[in-house]
Parts: C-alpha cells; structure tokens; sequence
C-alpha cells in the first residue's frame, strides 16, 4: 500500500499490528493496526467515535497498553518505555490545563521535567506564547481563558518540550466554526515552520482535509483507507468511507463494458473499470438535472441552501433516493418533476465491503 | 506504602497485641474461655447494648444537624465566615473531661438550664447525645463541606434544565457526589461515639456506660487486665465490623468529580429560604457549640472575689497552695504544642504516603485475575489506617507503656513516645480528608502531566498534591487538633514533669478545691483559644494557594 518499504531512517513511527481489546468479550478497540508516520509529516486519523482513533494516540503515548502489536518511535521498540520517557507530546481532547497553575506554569510544564535552565523556560514559554498568538499571557489564570485562548495555552503546552512527535486529540473539536478554520489554516503554518511530526485524530472531515499531508480513515478498529485527502475525497475505497464523507448516492450495480445496471437505470463507468458486480458511488455534482422527459424522471423531495450551491433530494422512479448538487438560479422547487442523468467522471467504483468476501 | 505499614505495626498493632496477651494469657497459657465468662454477664451485655445504641444515634443526630451546616459553610458567603469555621472545629479539639464538665454546667444540677427553666438533662440520655453532636459537628461540615465547596454547581445547574426540582438536582446529583465524603464523616463520627469515653463518664453518671469507659474502670480500677483485654478484643471486633460496612458502601460511589475553586461556588444567601437556613444554622451553632463554650470561659474568670484574671495569673507558678505539678501549669501549653507539631508532621507524612498509595493507579486497575488481590489488599490496608480511631486509647496508652521498654525500642523515656501515640489518632484524619479528593483528581491530568515527561512520584507531586493541598491543610488542622486534645493515651505516656494541656486540666479537676477547678477552666480556655488560633492561620493560608511550589 504504501511506497516506502522498510524501515528508513525517515520512518518516525512505525505501528504493527497494533491490538487493543477493552474487556474480553466484542471486537477490539483496534484490530491489527500498521500505520506509518514519515518525519515532519502531518497524518490525521479520520474517523466516527467509536472507531477506535483516540486508543491509538494512547497506545502511542504509553497511556495505553497494547494487546498485541509494536509501537517503534525512530525505529526503537517503545514496550516497555512508560510515558514520561517516550518523548511525545498529546493534546488532550478537552486540553486539560492544570487548572491550578497559571498560563506560564502550563506552558513550561514539560521544560520543568527536563530540567531547564528558568531563563531558557522564559524564553521559550514566551516564543511559543507568541507563535499560537497570545504574547503576554503567561501571568493568566486558566479559568480566565476562553476555549479558542485555552486551545492554544493547550498547544504551546505541547510543543513546549520539542516532543519529537506531537498527537492531537480532536485539536479543535470544542471550538465555534470560524475560529476553527482560521485555526487549522495557523496550525498547518506553524507545523511547517517548526517540522513538527504530528498525529492529530478528528471526526470532522473538513479539519482532517485542510490539515493533514495525508488521511487515515477508521473504522471499528481498522484502518478503511490511507491516501492524500485529495485521494480519499476523489476516490473513497469503500463504501463506510463513502458514506462517512457524506455521499449517500450509494447502489449495488453490475458493471458491463462501460455502463453499470444500477437500480436508476444504466449509469456509465470511467475507462477500465472491470466487469462483474460491485457497489457505485455517485457524486452529487455528478447528477445532472435534465428537462423532464430525459433521463431518469424523478420528484424533488428536498432543497437545502448550502451557501455555493444548493442541495437537492430527489425522489426516482425507482430505486434510492439521489442527491444532487446544482447553482441557485437551475434549482427546482420541491415537488417539481425533473430528469437526472449520470456524469462518468463523478462516479467512483468501490472495493466491496469486507464482510461480502 | 511500607513506610505507614511499618509505623502501624510498630506503634500499634505491637502495643495492642501485647496488652491483649497479658491480660488473655496465663502461665504462657490462651484463657479463651474468659470471652464466655465476660460477655454472658448481663451487666456487659447492657454495656455493649447501650455503646451501639448511643453511637447509631449520636451520629444520625449529629448528620441531621451538621448537613445543613455543611451547605451553609460550602455554598453561602457571609462575613465573619472564617471565624466561625474555625470556632466550629473548637469543640472538636476539647478534652473531654472539660466538656463533660461544661455540658454539666450548662445542664446538670444547678446548671445554667436548671437556674432558668428547672430543666436538667445529666440523668437523661439527651445530655450524651448532645455533647456528641457539640464534638462531632466539626467532622460532617468539614469532611462534607470541604467537598461540597468544591464541586461544580453547574452539574446541579445541568439537572435543573433537564427538568429536576431544587431538591430532586440536590438528591440525584450533588449527594450521590457526596456519598464518600458523608459516608467517611458518619464513620469517623460512630466510631467516636462508639469508644466516647470522657463525656460518658461524666455524663452517663452511673446509668450509662460505654465499652471504652468499662474498658477503662477494670483497667485502672480493678486492674481486671483480663476483662479489659476481652472488652478491647470485642470493641476491636465491632469497629472491624463497621470498617467492612464502610468499605462496601464506599468502593462502589467513588467517581472523577468535576472540582473547582471553592471561592467559585459560594455566594451571597439569596431569597427567605436561603437566608432562614443561614440563620438557622448560626442559631445551632449558638446554642450548641458556642454556649458551652462560653459558659467555660464565664467560670475561668468567675474567682472567689468575683470576676478576674486571678486563676490565670496564678497558672504561672508551680508553687500554688496543694501543688499537683512539678513544674508551672502553663508549662503544659509549650509541651501540647511541641507534642502536637512533632505528631502533625508524623501524621501527615504516614498518612499522605499511605493515601497516596492508595491511590497510585497502578493498584487500583482492572477487577479481574492477579490485580483483584492487589485491590482487596490495598482496600484492607484502607481500613487498617482507621483501625486507631476504634481502638481503646487507653488500651493504647497503657499497651505503649508494657511494650516499647526493651531496647532498641525502649522509648518509655524518649519525648517521641507522646507525639508517636498522638499521631495514631492523627492519622486517621490525614487519609480520610486526603482521599476523597485524591480519588477525585481527574486522571486525565496525570496523563497530560506523564505525556509532558513527569514521572510517577514527579505526577503525583506536581498534579495531586496542589490538588490536595486544600485537604492537606485541613487535615494537618485536624491532626493538630486532636493531638492537642488527645487524652486517653497520652494520661498514661506522658511523663510527670512534661504534661499536656489535657492532662494538666485532669489532674486540676481531680482534686478539690475552688482553685484547682478554676485553674482548670483557665486552662481549658487556653486550649481552646490555641486551637482556635491554629485553626484560624489554617484557614488563612488558604487564599495563598495557587501561588508558587508547594
């Protein structure tokens, strides 16, 4: 799956075969994971709650032990090595600040327990106060601080040590919109400025996207697909991942030459794709509207105003639902009766889930 | 962990066991058969009877007054409120023997009640009911109110928009989060009620008796060694019984709780309701704790020539008119505070390691295989701690004396041997108080704190103990506290011509003599106002808290 075969010197952390079960009973938290972070690489796990994102940062950080599998950070086998002495930095979901101790006392936590010099601990709390942007705040009580202000005390409390591998849980998970766009956009420049490695894990697809060099989508434990977002965005692997990035337009179909029987009718392929049975994926943008006698005559069930663009539900002959991406001024109202054809280039053939094999 | 275990099986479980086995053995032979003979005599019987009975209802008395205190004290701001804490905790720190006397002067013959209404309660149950609630009131506001100053009112606030009245938040929400904690101070309370032993002397008259006052009279008045080890077994059994209860009650309620600073929570009263129950609950400490008091301080100043500062002046030598000391009364104040520092820093060393252990999460993961054992261990090491507060104090006094006499551990003449044995009780104070909230820390934050290169003991001093720090000092209050009044014990170890405080008002009340009572009452009052002043600077060192290295 991946280019880079062997351990290379490049190679930060290695995962394999991570397990991990939480009682003895159900499915693992993680089944057999291998997952591999480059140096200064930014890799986002992607997944739903559950999917088991969070136990692979403790796992990472010794706060958890794995059943099964190696953890190596530079090629060095971690077992063993408890958290204080792994050299990685964890952001907490809901951060965690001390509450009891100021923003500096925060921020120079980690240079305390390496035993820093106090004016090299100055100095660094106020770079780092700096850089996530809050210069002079090292007197601050934590319970002073709004969430967007404790996100970034929680940050530079994280880098403060250098940790060669920084893990984000959820980074931006609590904060409104807004600030969380213009966030990610930061953090993504202050990575790159300092070469940060980071391991960061969200539910939320647009944070993971604008984020990472490359994404990681879970599923119940296991890994569903790896690839640049761009990749995982264009060309979901499977069906979970399909419909966890939003796309309902789903079916079964049987691909024949370059057409599917699908239950809408015949929808065309790319070039070379195989014969035989599988699941399709359709784009919304990849739903035209036609004049009502074309196509596959459908009833508009919904439109929603997404801002760009509408989105539109509708109701085939036969056959699920549809949904359809159109500009504001060719949208139809609902209960119009409209015709739908299929764009090659928009539909995407996916691996057949696991459990059908 | 092996430092508390040392220490108890050194200083406690040695002496005890010692004693036992003098007065069980015979000839090097286990005179089992006493057990039978002591507990078929009916008069025994009544005793053991009455100790529940009078404990059970002492401590449901003593909840159902101080709970209301407790959210007063944790959730009002009003002036003067660090005062009156730390006037509260006063009764707790008396000796017994003085206020046994002041509630006999308030309501025994001729007492203040008797003048005014006729009304006299020493030959009533009443009057040891309520010198236990006078004693124990301090332990439910501060073991609860501690707590309950610190939880989050949000979490209340979140139950009343899902539709949960006032009373409905309260019951489903803030108690569940104070189970422990009011779990742990009904418990310290009954197992003070249960070996009560000064009150009930003086109160009880000849009607009532509690096991630790029986344990006391074939002691030292019959030298019944034999019966007195069977009453320390049975008492020792009992107390066993209740720490199981405890622990049952208490493994399953332990949750995080959401903390927050206590100056956070209390407000202004606001409507009638609240401002009757804020003046309720000053009226009950009025007429409950302050009143005795001062009718202690009244007769202190109350000389044959009228009011004056006659008895204190007169502490200053040792030459009074039918000397009982070698040296000057007031002596005594330099060795309780002497003696009571040294068993503080003892205490809270042996204690704050054993709660520590007891809270190190490595022993308390996973219900299942090697670690259930590890877990049943630390949770019988939990109930060990409490062991001293069951035990008779004079079973350990006088075991101290038989015991530690041969070297290397001849410490009969060392100054240590006070300070150790006040410790004892100390320590109790320290885990109980330090638990709880140790219990409660977040151990997300240990997490972020171990992520960030802190080593477990560098966590546990850089996370737990600011955390703790608020319960440290209430614990090191109360450790304080009760070695300054501890009595029992320290009657038998301590030497002649260094007594403490409470030794110096027994041995003033023992004789007759207008003098000698008055001198008493001065001391008493001395004691009282050094607790008082100890707990105050507690308290004041409170708002410095977040400041700077522990």
């Amino acid at each position: 799956m991946t280019a880079r075969a062997g351990t290379t010197a490049q190679e930060l952390l290695r995962l394999g075969g991570v397990t991990v079960r939480f009682g003895t009973a159900g499915r693992p938290a993680l089944d057999a994971v291998d997952l591999d972070v480059a140096a200064h690489e930014i890799v986002c796990v992607l997944g739903p709650s559950g999917s088991g994102k969070s136990t692979l940062l403790r796992v990472v950080a010794g706060l958890q032990r794995a059943d099964a599998g190696t953890v190596l950070l530079e090629g060095r086998d971690q077992s063993g090595v408890p958290a204080h002495r792994r050299g990685v930095g964890l952001m907490f979901q809901d951060h965690q600040l001390f509450p009891q101790r100021d923003v500096e006392g925060n921020v120079a936590f980690g240079l305390r327990m390496r035993r820093a010099a106090r004016g090299e601990r100055e100095r660094t709390v106020a770079e780092l106060l700096d850089l996530v942007g809050l210069p002079g705040a090292q007197g601050r009580a934590v319970a002073s601080l709004s969430g967007g202000e404790q996100q970034r005390v929680a940050l530079a409390r994280a880098l403060a040590p250098r940790p060669r591998l920084l893990m984000l849980d959820e980074p931006l998970g609590q904060l409104d919109r807004g600030l969380r766009e213009r966030l990610v956009v930061e953090l993504r420049r202050l990575f790159r400025e300092l070469g940060t490695t980071v391991l960061a894990v969200t539910h939320d697809q647009g944070e993971a996207f604008a984020l990472a060099d490359r994404v990681v989508v879970m599923q119940d434990g296991r890994i569903a697909q790896t690839g640049t977002p761009l990749e995982v965005w264009q060309r979901p692997a499977t069906e979970f991942v399909a419909r966890f990035l939003g796309f309902d337009n789903v079916v079964g179909a049987t691909v024949q030459g370059e057409a599917a029987a699908t239950p809408w009718g015949k929808v065309p392929v790319p070039d070379g794709t195989a014969d035989g049975p599988c699941r399709l994926l359709v784009r919304p943008a990849g739903v035209r509207l036609t004049a009502a006698p074309e196509g596959l005559p459908c009833t508009v069930a919904a439109r929603t105003f997404r801002g760009t663009h509408v989105a539109l539900l509708l109701r085939p002959a036969a056959g699920p639902q549809v949904e359809a991406a159109c500009a504001l001024r060719d949208a139809p109202e609902v209960g119009e009766r409209v015709g739908i054809a299929f764009a090659a280039q928009e539909v995407v053939v996916l691996d057949a889930p696991e459990s059908a094999e | 962990m092996a430092v508390p275990l040392a220490f108890f099986a050194l200083f406690f479980a040695y002496p005890v066991v010692a004693i036992v086995g003098r007065g069980l053995k015979d000839g090097g032979q286990w005179q089992l058969g006493r057990f039978g003979a002591v507990l078929g005599d009916p008069d025994i019987a009544h005793v053991l009877w009455f100790t529940v009975w009078q404990a059970a209802a002492s401590t449901g008395l003593t909840l159902l007054i101080a709970l209301p205190g407790a959210y007063v004290f944790a959730r009002f701001a009003f002036p003067g409120k660090q005062l009156l804490r730390a006037v509260v905790a006063v009764p707790f720190v008396l000796p017994t023997v003085v206020v046994g006397s002041a509630f006999l002067a308030l309501v025994g013959r001729g007492g203040l009640l008797d003048e005014l209404w006729g009304l006299r309660l020493d030959t009533s149950v009443w009057a040891i009911l309520l010198a236990h609630v006078f004693f124990n009131y301090a332990v439910v506001v501060r073991t609860v109110g501690g707590l309950w100053a610190q939880l989050d009112p949000r979490q209340e606030e979140a139950a009343r928009m899902l539709g949960a009245g006032r009373f409905e938040a309260w019951r489903r929400v803030t108690l569940p989060a104070l189970g422990p904690a009011v779990a742990a101070a009904a418990l310290m309370v009954f197992l003070f009620t249960f070996t009560s032993f000064g009150a009930v002397q003086i109160l009880g008259g000849p009607t009532f008796a509690t096991l630790e006052v029986e344990i006391y009279r074939q002691t030292a008045e019959f030298l019944d060694l034999p019966t007195a080890a069977v009453l320390t077994m049975v008492q020792f059994a009992a107390v066993l019984g209740v720490l199981a209860l405890h622990a049952l009650a208490v493994r399953r309620r332990e949750s995080a709780l959401r903390l927050v600073p206590a100056a956070q929570t209390a407000h202004r009263p606001r409507g009638r309701g609240q401002w009757a129950l804020l003046w309720g609950t000053l009226g009950v400490i009025t007429v409950l704790l302050i009143v005795p008091l001062a009718v202690l301080v009244e007769r202190s100043f109350d000389g044959p020539d009228g009011y004056g500062a006659g008895f204190y002046t007169s502490l200053r030598s040792a030459a009074t008119a039918d000397s009982t000391f070698a040296v000057a009364p007031l002596d005594a104040l330099w060795n309780s505070l002497a003696y009571g520092a040294a068993a503080t820093a003892i205490a809270l060393v042996v204690g704050g390691l054993a709660a520590a252990a007891l809270t190190l999460p490595r022993l308390r993961r996973g219900p299942s295989g090697r670690t259930a054992c590890v877990s049943r261990f630390v949770r019988g090491f939990d109930a060990l701690l409490m062991l001293p507060l069951g035990v008779s104090a004079v079973t350990v006094g006088f075991g101290f004396l038989i015991s530690l006499d041969t070297p290397p551990l001849d410490l009969r003449a060392s100054w240590w041997l006070v300070p150790l044995a006040q410790a004892l009780v100390g320590v109790p104070f320290v885990v109980r108080t330090m638990l709880p909230v140790l219990r409660a820390v977040d151990g997300r934050l240990r997490e972020a704190s171990a992520v960030l290169g802190a080593s477990p003991w560098r966590v546990w001093r850089e996370v737990d103990l600011p955390m703790v720090r608020r319960a440290l000092l209430i614990a090191a209050g109360f450790a304080f506290a009760v070695s300054l009044g501890e009595f029992g014990a320290t009657v038998f170890i301590a030497r002649p011509d260094q007594p403490t405080l409470p030794v110096a008002v027994a041995r003033l009340l023992g004789r007759a003599g207008e003098l000698n009572y008055g001198q008493a009452m001065a001391l008493s009052t001395i004691l009282m106002v050094v607790c008082a002043a100890a707990l105050l600077i507690l308290e004041r060192l409170r708002p410095l808290d977040h400041s700077g290295e522990f």
